[in-house]
């Protein structure tokens, strides 16, 4: 797991992090967003070693990595595998010999090398480009090539500075396939800093907010997009406010936030079946958050027991967010 | 008007000024590029965003390197007499223009190699700095097995560059082509011998100017891009 403490950074006067907070679990993947400008980079050239923090601390599983030099940093640099922004990889050597580098670095002897390398590969789906050089591959066949570079030395985190952000759409599935994947079947704790919102609804558990070098959301993802006010869940969530309602025609007005295959499928009509309510979805949609399906819906609901039928949904695990008509507008 | 000299004379001199050009310039080539990789490198890690940045060093480094460059050949040849005999135990011959043709190459190979180097893309060096690289393993992996071919075509322009500067040879009795053209075409009016040497200069360097760019050709796979 990998943790960041309280992290500053400056450049010229300006701050660029403003005391940075965040964990990751271990075999989790945290997406790191924010407007340009926020800190991104800056963050991930730290965690990646690249550049040293003002203050604070980043540890790898509980040891502080900022400070080290020498062939302590090179040992440290293995343990956090970075898929760099932009074209990183050598473009006089092979995919294979480019996913051989870190493993050279750390001195492993040749056949163990090899082995080692045909597994990388076939992790990220290019066994049959091994000898193909940088030039003959696709942005996203490179970009998986520098996915399992990043693997290569068996790092505990695997760092991805936006990862997606020169490919198109198609390409970008098979990169977060691949990241996905590393999480999955090796348990490397994943960091992907982005600004593509895309990225953190397919494969981030966690996601952070940052604005201004500061964190100012984080958390589960679907803990989140539960939270009516947060920035995860106006930026994931289907709109409720596409159509005009007319307001009038219902006892009550609210939002709500189902997620889980279990709560999007049943609660609605268990609701309106228990309190005899009619319950009308007036806006919203359903959307998939990595492999779970969540929905915000807007819901029209009439019936005397309205209020308790929003309640019991609230309970039921539902996320009530607002009543834009209840009690408090009757009493106006 | 004395008759021209046989062509069988002229061909014999041209393959005795050949041979000493060759060995004049090959070994100061070999010399040049052992000596001037490590400053080309050297300037390239000490200069400001290199691995190794130090201003203090690199500002040395490059005043010595400029002030190298800017010496006349010529001049080199005679201020480096009393150097060479200590070196090659005399100051006149083949042998002896080789110490001031190595060391004019040597800022020449380094101002190259380190114009070179700088051109690998910053996010490589990056990468590999990531992967726990030395130093070393970058400079050797990283910046000079990426820009090879670069660095055998400035071997070429430098190998190119000093049979220019051994025509001055002569002024120390090292022989050679331009010598040849000087002392036996140019001061004896001998046309025939002149004009030879002109155009097997041409071809001479024409032929090593295309071996070169051949061999940097063959150690550029990028060649095989097939888009």
């Amino acid at each position: 797991m990998i943790t960041v403490e309280n992290l500053t950074k400056s450049f010229q006067g300006v701050n660029a992090l403003n005391g940075v907070t965040l964990d990751v679990e271990s075999g989790t993947v945290l997406g790191v967003v924010g407007p340009s400008g926020a800190g991104k980079s800056t963050l991930a050239r730290c965690v990646a070693l690249l550049e040293r923090p003002d203050s604070g601390a980043i540890r790898v599983d509980g040891t502080d990595i900022t400070s080290l030099d020498g062939s302590a940093l090179r040992a440290a640099r293995r343990q956090i595998g970075v898929v760099p922004q932009g074209d990183s990889l050598l473009r006089q050597r092979t995919a294979a010999g480019n996913v051989a580098l870190p493993l050279e670095s750390a001195g492993v002897p040749g056949p163990q090398r090899r082995t080692r390398v045909g597994e990388l590969l076939d992790l990220v789906g290019l066994t049959d480009k091994a000898t193909a050089y940088p030039d003959q591959l696709s942005g996203g066949q490179r970009q998986r090539i520098a996915v399992a570079r990043a693997l290569a030395a068996n790092p505990s985190v695997l760092l991805a500075d936006e990862p997606t952000s020169a490919l198109d759409p198609e390409t970008t599935g098979s990169v977060l396939t691949v990241l996905d994947r590393a999480r999955a079947e090796l348990g490397v704790t994943v960091l992907v800093v982005t600004h593509d919102m895309g990225v953190v609804r397919k494969i981030c558990d966690d996601v952070a907010v940052l604005e201004q070098g500061r964190v100012v959301e984080h958390g589960k993802v679907l803990d989140l997009v539960g939270n009516a006010g947060s920035r995860t869940s106006s930026a994931l969530l289907p709109a409720v406010d596409l159509n005009p309602i007319n307001e009038s025609a219902y006892d009550r007005v609210a939002d709500v936030v189902l997620v889980g295959f279990a709560a999007v499928g049943a609660l609605l009509p268990e609701a309106a079946h228990r309190f005899g309510v009619e319950l009308n979805i007036v806006g919203g949609g359903l959307t998939r958050l990595g492999e779970t399906p969540v929905a915000r819906f807007r819901l029209g609901l009439n019936g005397e027991r309205s209020d308790s039928a929003l309640e019991w949904i609230g309970e039921a695990g539902g996320a009530v967010q607002r009543s834009l008509k209840g009690p408090q507008g009757v009493a106006a | 008007m004395r008759s021209a000299t046989p062509w069988s004379d002229v061909i014999s001199y041209l393959v005795e000024a050949t041979g000493e050009t060759l060995y004049m310039v090959g070994v100061s080539t070999v010399i040049a590029t052992v000596l001037g990789v490590p400053v080309g490198v050297w300037l390239q890690l000490t200069a400001k965003g290199g691995l190794r940045p130090n201003t203090a060093v690199h500002r040395v480094l490059g005043f010595v390197t400029d002030l190298g460059r800017s010496m006349p050949f010529i001049v080199l040849l005679v201020a480096l007499t009393s150097v060479t005999r200590l070196i090659v135990g005399g100051s006149i011959g083949s042998t002896a223009v080789i110490v001031p043709l190595a060391v004019g190459a040597i800022p020449f190979v380094g101002r190259l190699v380190q114009n070179i180097l700088s051109e690998v893309h910053v996010t490589v060096v990056e990468a590999a700095i990531t992967t726990g690289a030395s130093t070393l393993k970058i400079v050797r992996s990283v910046l000079i097995r990426e820009s090879l071919p670069a660095l055998i075509n400035a071997i070429g322009v430098t190998v190119i560059a000093l049979i220019g500067y051994s025509a001055m040879a002569g002024v120390i009795g090292g022989g050679g082509l331009g010598d040849l053209a000087i002392r036996e075409g140019y001061q004896r009016f001998n046309d025939r011998v002149l004009w030879s040497t002109v155009a097997w200069l041409a071809v001479l360097t024409t032929v090593i100017q295309l071996g070169f760019t051949r061999a940097a050709r063959a150690a550029d796979r990028r060649r095989h891009a097939s888009v």
